[in-house]
């Protein structure tokens, strides 16, 4: 196991290198949630029809929570495979529930 | 030398403060096992009571209203106060040896999910005592569970929701301990099956409980605080209850079977004396089943009217979980075929599994089938199609449990002669009680009626069916009784009394409280099969010996687990004076004092130095 003080310059270089990337696509999701956030609030100001606004709202929203994990709470790294098989399989039984409830009961 | 424990001559009041504040995870799964047990026998003694009843036509055994009690609490009972912490008990037992973990992630997590479930078992029970308990069949459908009179609903509903949290922390810990508990070399394809099924049953409960919180919240804010949730005049609907409840009670019946099944992996696979036919298959359809098991719950509801499309879904989705399940069952005859079999009892019990439990599973597609089921509903066809599943499954599974691991948990060996008499005296008595059933059953004898009358064929067969419950009541005296005489007679065992293949069995009987010397390197599945086939009579340590961190034991799990208790009292009572608010206050604060307690207190545990450990060995 190599010494943590001594490791090569070559392997520090391709670190740096991979936290600018990071960082870079940190600053890009951040910008675009804001902008997310600009559309959906403008949308509902602009008064148009509910069928129209709803869904894309609720589609912004799945993609933002999908930024926060995946850019800021760093679950594409590895060792968060476990934590994002739990979180699919949440999603997942969340997901035919309330589909079923919908369908079954208020449709 | 100061943090080592004297483990003997000990007063009583000692003993019994260690085990109301023990975070250790054998003596939690002492703990699940008895209290497990005795609300098991307060479900069969109701059972009994239900079936002396329907001896003969139109008897006056309990009186209707009684009887309607009798079958709601012996199903809540079986299903919530026994079958499931008596699989906690050996989750606990088992599950941290079997990874090679010296306990399980969270120990105070552990202990807590305990004495919740004990004071919500205990809270549910309580309405005997004070004219009635819950009345409105174990499933709670609404608009009968919101009409009820009395208390009894309302017991229910606060006993499930403490008991469920407690269920709940007891799921996410084992989900933790297995994802990150591991020793070196136990990937995930090496676990045990027991294991892995006891991970697979965690991850329903993480998903399956809340639905149950959610209906049980609903149903107090209807019957205590008029809400109109499942109320139709208030704009509400009956049958999101029903949804809710079998969200939940459909993983439940998994989350029950799952561990029933890994348990007859074990057993099967040890006293044949053959690894696991197709390991990777039964980890596959456990997985499998545990996925399916989240799309078939309204196959209980094919009668409510969700029209043909939703029946024929769901119908197709549950036939379905007949496919990974005969995987199993052709796995487990496969292990047998060619092996050196042992007949002991947690064999017989086994073997008794597999035809009891393919029964259970073909009257299960029969009920599946949409159209066929609207004569089987509310049936004694579906009464004895799921005893068949649940005790032909789970129960056996448990008496197995019972006599396998009770060497490894007290180091001594049940009766194997008593232990075989209460086997016949349950199978035969269990067959008896249910087979008839299904026949009652299409005769059109209905569910949760309290009489039937004279000379309508169904005479003989309830008083067969009655006979068959005694015997497994007997049965189960004779366990009881081979358990105390076990207890004082019982000569001690070694470490490893059945040549079995798994680690549990490789550190002594019982384990000592820190479990492994030194964490083991694991070299493959059935680690000490692999280390016996090449001499060696222990696991090879992965570690040198170094100090161990241990948790400290704390009291303030049962502390938390009484408050919430008294305050549920608080909530029934409310709804005639509010003079009963105080409980609420009194309950709660004792509650979320014992918490910002624990938050704010450090407590970091000990160590078990290096030398005492050494001495110890030398000893």
């Amino acid at each position: 196991m190599a010494d943590k003080n001594s490791v090569h310059p070559a392997q520090l270089d391709y670190e740096k290198q991979k936290r600018k990337e990071e960082m870079k696509q940190q600053v890009i999701t951040f910008a675009l949630m804001i902008i997310f956030t600009i559309i959906a609030f403008s949308m509902v100001a602009s008064g148009l029809d509910k069928l129209f606004v709803i869904p894309i709202i609720v589609v912004l929203a799945a993609v933002q929570v999908g930024f926060q994990l995946y850019y800021f709470m760093h679950m594409s790294h590895k060792g968060h495979e476990m934590p994002a098989f739990m979180f699919y399989g949440g999603v997942f039984a969340a997901f035919l529930c309330i589909i079923a409830l919908g369908v079954l009961v208020w449709w | 030398m100061s943090t080592m424990v004297a483990t003997n001559k000990r007063s009583f009041g000692s003993t019994l403060w260690d085990y109301l504040t023990t975070v250790d995870h054998k003596k939690i799964a002492i703990m699940y096992l008895i209290a497990g047990g005795f609300f098991f026998i307060v479900g069969g003694l109701e059972a009994l009571a239900i079936r002396w009843q329907l001896v003969k036509p139109m008897n006056d055994f309990v009186s209707a209203g009684l009887y309607n009690e009798l079958i709601t609490m012996h199903g809540t009972t079986m299903i919530f106060l026994a079958a499931m912490p008596l699989i906690f008990a050996f989750m606990n037992a088992v599950v941290p040896l079997q990874i090679g973990a010296r306990d399980v992630a969270f120990p105070f997590l552990n202990s807590l999910g305990f004495w919740l479930f004990l004071f919500g078992g205990i809270l549910l029970n309580v309405g005997w005592i004070t004219g009635g308990a819950a009345d409105a069949g174990w499933t709670a459908y609404a608009p009968l569970s919101i009409i009820s009179p009395g208390e009894g609903v309302d017991y229910y509903v606060l006993g499930l929701q403490i008991s469920g949290a407690g269920t709940l922390i007891g799921g996410i810990n084992f989900l933790v301990t297995i994802v990150n508990m591991r020793a070196p070399g136990m990937t995930y394809m090496r676990m045990p099956l027991f294991t892995w099924t006891a991970f697979v049953a965690s991850a329903l409960i993480l998903f399956a409980f809340p639905a149950l919180t959610v209906g049980l919240f609903l149903m107090m804010f209807d019957r205590l605080f008029g809400s109109g949730f499942f109320d139709p005049n208030m704009g509400g609907n009956a049958v999101i209850w029903q949804h809710l409840f079998w969200i939940f009670g459909h993983p439940e019946v998994y989350i029950l079977a799952l561990p029933a099944f890994g348990i007859f992996s074990e057993i099967i696979s040890t006293f044949s004396k053959k690894r696991l036919f197709g390991y990777s298959a039964m980890v596959f359809a456990t997985v499998l089943i545990g996925f399916l098991g989240f799309m078939v719950w309204a196959h209980h509801m094919f009668t409510v009217g969700m029209g043909p499309a939703a029946n024929s879904i769901f119908a197709v989705a549950t036939m379905a979980i007949a496919i990974p399940t005969g995987i199993k069952i052709f796995n487990w005859l496969f292990t047998l075929w060619g092996g050196n079999i042992t007949i002991n009892t947690a064999m017989l019990y086994s073997l008794g599994f597999i035809p009891t439990f393919t029964m259970g599973g073909m009257t299960g597609v029969m009920v599946a089938a949409a159209s066929a089921d609207y004569q089987y509903h509310d049936s004694y066809f579906v009464v004895a199609h799921f005893h068949y599943v649940i005790v032909g499954g789970v129960v056996f599974a448990l008496f197995a449990a019972t006599h396998y691991w009770w060497p490894k948990m007290f180091g001594k060996i049940l009766n194997e002669t008593l232990g075989k008499i209460t086997f016949w005296l349950f199978f035969i008595g269990f067959h008896m009680t249910f087979f008839i059933q299904h026949f009652l059953g299409l005769m059109g004898m209905p569910r949760r009626y309290w009489v039937y009358l004279e000379d309508q064929n169904l005479d003989l067969g309830n008083a067969i069916s009655t006979v068959g419950a005694f015997l497994m009541g007997l049965g189960t005296i004779v366990l009881l009784y081979n358990v105390v005489i076990t207890s004082v007679k019982g000569e001690k065992v070694g470490p490893d009394p059945w040549d079995a293949r798994t680690l549990e069995w490789a550190i002594p009987s019982p384990p000592p409280f820190y479990n492994f010397k030194q964490l083991p390197l694991i070299r493959g599945l059935d680690p000490l099969w692999i280390e016996k086939t090449e001499g060696r009579s222990g696991m090879t340590p992965a570690e040198p010996i170094g100090d161990i961190h241990m948790p400290n034991n704390s009291i303030l799990p049962f502390v938390m687990s009484l408050g919430f208790f008294i305050a549920g009292f608080g909530f029934i009572y409310q709804k005639y004076d509010a003079i009963w608010l105080s409980l609420i206050f009194i309950g709660m604060g004792i509650a979320l004092g014992a918490m910002l307690t624990r938050s704010i207190k450090d407590d970091l545990g000990y160590h078990i130095h290096k030398e005492d450990l050494e001495k110890e060995a030398k000893e």
